[in-house]
């Protein structure tokens, strides 16, 4: 089995990556002003819903019972989905996934698919082996059209987009779209996209989607989306192809008013998103002739093996961590070197892939917890950042001289006596690092912190020497 | 069995503990979430009216004999001539005056090049403005709700409820069938999240509201 | 803290043989370590009436990663241990409003003050309004709202310096909303993330003093802050 989660495994670390991209002003700009307002929005429409805390409970309570018989509920969908005209295909990793979505393709001799966005294809790197096999995919979300036409990559879950402005998409769509003229308002450029596309939604015969759920009980799919080019993937071509995740399984058709409540209002603030389409097999006369289904691993055991962070599995991908996370908000998506970001993607990135490659990534939190206040379906991520950071320091994943420092620090806190003897040695060792009581600049791993911050310098007494002296004075 | 299949799912029972009662588990989870309505049926349609408003959408207000009038009031306003209709469609909704033509297979190129259509619905849900269609008789298959820029739809007043949740369990019995969920024309917040309204799917939609 | 606690009539004990609660080691990933810390910790303080902490992150390491870290040692006196501790432990503040039931602590400090509500102090012990209470009761302070308080200023323990650019980035925004309040102080209830923030102001000469909400706490017009 070989996990593949976009390009992380070749990512460079968080903070090599951010460091280059905090250099972006436009980019930071965008991503400030994007998160600002979805996290308003969201907040608006959080507070007027009354019983939020009890939808979160029990989606929290569905997607934990879902893990525990994943097997079962899998099971039971093939059997349901099968059952209404469905094809159903397993995949064990992103390249067996991607095979047989080409090879469905090339059955039916087409050369061209549409896809609705889903970040599970990304995952899988599906569109670079689309075009090795000689068949073009057309995106037709407008952000992954925008993100498609620059060459570019998605840098937030749900508006992949949002690292580029209005006048960066103009021009884009002008040159590839060939336009002579466009204007310049948003509306403008919205439906540059729907004449650009449309023409495609009505002539080409493959579609591709993913889903937001899979229904166990009826082998039902649901998209859950804004922009109707959901609609348009999964009703008019003739053949419908859609990529799972085999965490996206809630067990009945009820279980998607809980769902439903939650993910509009957590991604986009919305009461509800425009569209959700959910589709069964194959319905005569309505949509296409011929539906497969292919459900993904690639990984997911992996994260399903480890009881204490598999609640990781529970996303539902709204996206909401990633707008009220403050380092996000400094950096974008991109420096997370994967397809999932945010604090999301700081634990899915690497357990996904054993904890082999993106280690960096549970590091890359101030492990602050507004990310745990707004998740919807409650994964502890900040618990989840600590259990991945201890892995990483057992298997030996930390740099050496972090790892000889903190066993420094450790022993000077193993007892009293050795912590005053420790300060004792701080007191002498800083003298050449102050002036006039600060410390400007300090050595080695140290100089993160004097890059930008100064130092107090250790005091003369410390609280010990003091409390000690207190005590000598009492007694005399 | 695939290998695929065989492998993943060996894979999933080895990540597993032990494995309880899975009816009876499912059975006990919690939900204390609100799962009926309090409103009145009149604040409830006033309610659904003013989301539908928000959404940029035409409410046509009517008692159950005055829908065609409603119907022709909305068509008129928005200069529509030729409508759509799916098999279904009670004749009493079609006011004079206006051609209607029945879908049996119609082309994606001739839905496209349509005025529009008009079908009733399943389920309406006040809270969040939204409509349940479920793809069949009177409702039509989805492409002729998706392609045709403009959707006019018939709600009756016994069709709304307050609550997402009591909409649900209405929709349990078609829970098989093709489902759209319309909360509004479709939107995009992808260009400096500045929100778009109509991309793809009928950029105008129009609710007769009848009570 | 000492001043404060004996001013208002109460006996202060302090135990040299204490170190440390373990946090920078459990959230950097050496949770073998913390644990050493903790066991440490749970001896010295076995027999303490009340322990005050003027830490809200250590008072929040305390409840959250103890009870876990005693249950995953095959020694069952180790979350007896802990389960005895918790109740004895508590935040300055929380000392202060909820056990004593007293806001005003004789303290002066005529000065403008902003307070920068930290991430434990909101999440982790939820001490809530109790820093602003206090604060309001100090003679002669005027206290100024910070904007987007609640908003992490990118300490994060080691994540200052193994994301330190980062850190800086997080730092930049929250200097920026204390220096918009043209208080002369700025406080808080940990000092690391007044550490950092401290540090920034310094290195920037802006002319804003961070003070522990102790500090201020315990100043008087004969020994000011």
């Amino acid at each position: 089995m070989n996990v593949k989660v976009g390009q992380a495994a070749e990512a460079p670390s968080f903070a090599k990556a951010s460091r280059e991209l905090l250099g972006n002003t436009q980019l930071r700009h965008n991503v400030r002003h994007a998160t600002d307002m979805i996290r308003a929005r969201r907040a608006s429409v959080v507070a007027e819903t009354p019983d939020w805390q009890q939808l979160r409970d029990s989606a929290r309570a569905i997607k934990d019972h879902v893990l525990r018989h994943l097997e079962a509920y899998l099971e039971q969908f093939e059997a349901a989905c099968t059952a209404a005209g469905g094809k159903v295909h397993w995949a064990r990793d992103a390249d067996e996934a991607n095979r047989t979505v080409i090879d469905i393709i090339r059955s039916h001799g087409e050369t061209e698919v549409i896809k609705v966005k889903t970040m599970t294809s990304d995952e899988t790197r599906l569109n670079p082996a689309l075009e090795a096999a000689g068949i073009t995919p057309v995106e037709t979300d407008l952000a992954d059209l925008i993100i498609q036409l620059g060459a570019d990559k998605p840098s937030h879950i749900v508006v992949p987009a949002l690292h580029r402005n209005r006048a960066e998409i103009r021009r884009l769509f002008m040159e590839k779209m060939q336009l002579q003229d466009l204007g310049e308002r948003a509306e403008d450029l919205a439906a540059a996209a729907r004449r650009y596309l449309r023409e495609r939604f009505l002539r080409v015969r493959v579609g591709f989607s993913g889903a937001n759920f899979a229904i166990a009980e009826s082998g039902s799919l649901c998209v859950v989306e804004s922009e109707g080019n959901g609609r348009m993937c999964v009703t008019l071509p003739k053949v419908l192809i859609s990529l799972v995740g085999i965490e996206k399984i809630v067990p009945t058709f009820g279980d998607l008013e809980v769902f439903l409540q939650l993910l509009a209002r957590s991604a986009t603030g919305e009461r509800m998103n425009p569209y959700n389409s959910i589709w069964t097999g194959v319905t005569p006369g309505d949509g296409p002739e011929e539906f497969h289904v292919v459900l993904l691993d690639n990984g997911r055991t992996s994260v399903l093996a480890d009881a204490e962070s598999r609640s990781t599995l529970a996303c539902i991908r709204c996206g909401a961590c990633l707008n009220i996370c403050p380092v996000y908000r400094q950096t974008g998506g991109h420096a997370y070197g994967s397809v999932y970001a945010g604090p999301i993607g700081a634990i899915l990135t690497p357990q996904l892939q054993a904890m082999r490659h993106s280690r960096s990534l549970p590091y890359a939190s101030t492990l602050c917890g507004a990310c745990y206040e707004v998740c919807p379906v409650k994964i502890d991520i900040p618990e989840i950042l600590l259990h991945l950071r201890n892995k990483v320091v057992r298997s030996r994943g930390a740099p050496l001289a972090e790892w000889l420092g903190m066993k420094a620090a450790a022993r000077a806190f193993s007892g009293g006596g050795r912590l005053e003897t420790a300060q004792k040695l701080v007191r002498i060792a800083q003298k050449p690092f102050v002036k006039d009581g600060v410390i400007e600049r300090l050595p080695g791993m140290l100089a993160g912190w004097t890059r930008f911050r100064d130092l107090p310098e250790v005091p003369a007494e410390s609280f010990r020497q003091w409390w000690a002296g207190r005590q000598r004075k009492d007694t005399q | 069995m695939s290998a695929a299949k065989q492998e993943i799912l060996e894979r999933i029972r080895q990540a597993s503990d032990a494995a309880a009662d899975r009816a009876a588990e499912y059975a006990a989870i919690p939900r204390g979430y609100r799962r009926e309505g309090s409103m009145s049926p009149e604040a409830r349609l006033e309610l659904f009216a003013a989301r539908l408003h928000d959404y940029g959408a035409s409410v046509y207000r009517c008692s159950a004999t005055q829908i065609a009038g409603a119907v022709a009031q909305a068509l008129t306003t928005r200069g529509r001539t030729v409508m759509v209709i799916p098999h279904g469609v009670p004749a009493s909704w079609l006011p004079e005056g206006f051609e209607f033509a029945e879908d049996h297979g119609l082309s994606y190129a001739a839905l496209d090049e349509s005025n529009g259509v008009l079908t009733g619905c399943e389920a309406a849900v006040a809270f969040t403005g939204t409509i349940i269609l479920r793809h069949g008789p009177g409702q039509a298959r989805r492409a002729v709700t998706l392609v045709p820029d403009y959707h006019l739809c018939v709600v009756r007043a016994e069709q709304v409820v307050e609550t997402l949740p009591e909409a649900i369990r209405r929709m349990e019995e078609f829970r098989r069938a093709p489902l759209t969920t319309i909360s509004g024309p479709s939107a995009t917040s992808d260009i400096e999240m500045t929100r778009v309204k109509g991309v793809h799917g009928p950029r105008t939609l129009d609710v007769v509201l009848v009570s | 803290m000492v001043a404060v606690l004996e001013r208002l009539g109460h006996s202060v004990d302090f135990r040299p043989a204490q170190t440390c609660c373990g946090q920078m080691h459990y959230n950097t990933g050496y949770q073998d370590d913390a644990r050493r810390m903790m066991l440490h910790f749970l001896q010295v303080f076995r027999d303490a009436e009340t322990i005050c902490v003027p830490s809200a992150s250590c008072v929040a390491m305390m409840r959250e990663h103890f009870p876990k870290m005693a249950a995953a040692s095959p020694d069952a006196s180790v979350s007896r241990d802990v389960d005895a501790l918790l109740p004895r432990v508590y935040e300055f503040c929380e000392l202060l409003v909820n056990k004593f039931r007293t806001v005003d602590t004789g303290a002066t400090f005529p000065h403008t003050v902003t307070l920068h509500t930290t991430c434990h102090s909101l999440r982790g012990t939820k001490i809530g309004e109790r820093p602003v209470q206090l604060l309001r009761a100090v003679r002669g302070l005027t206290y100024i709202e910070l904007p987007q308080a609640d908003q992490c200023c990118g300490f994060g323990g080691t994540f200052a310096i193994k994301n330190a650019d980062v850190s800086a980035a997080m730092l930049s925004d929250k200097t920026r909303a204390i220096l918009d309040t043209q208080a002369e102080v700025c406080t808080a209830v940990d000092n690391s993330c007044l550490m950092h923030i401290g540090g920034a102001l310094s290195r920037q000469r802006a002319g804003v003093r961070c003070l522990h909400l102790a500090e201020i706490l315990a100043s008087t017009a004969g020994e000011p802050a």
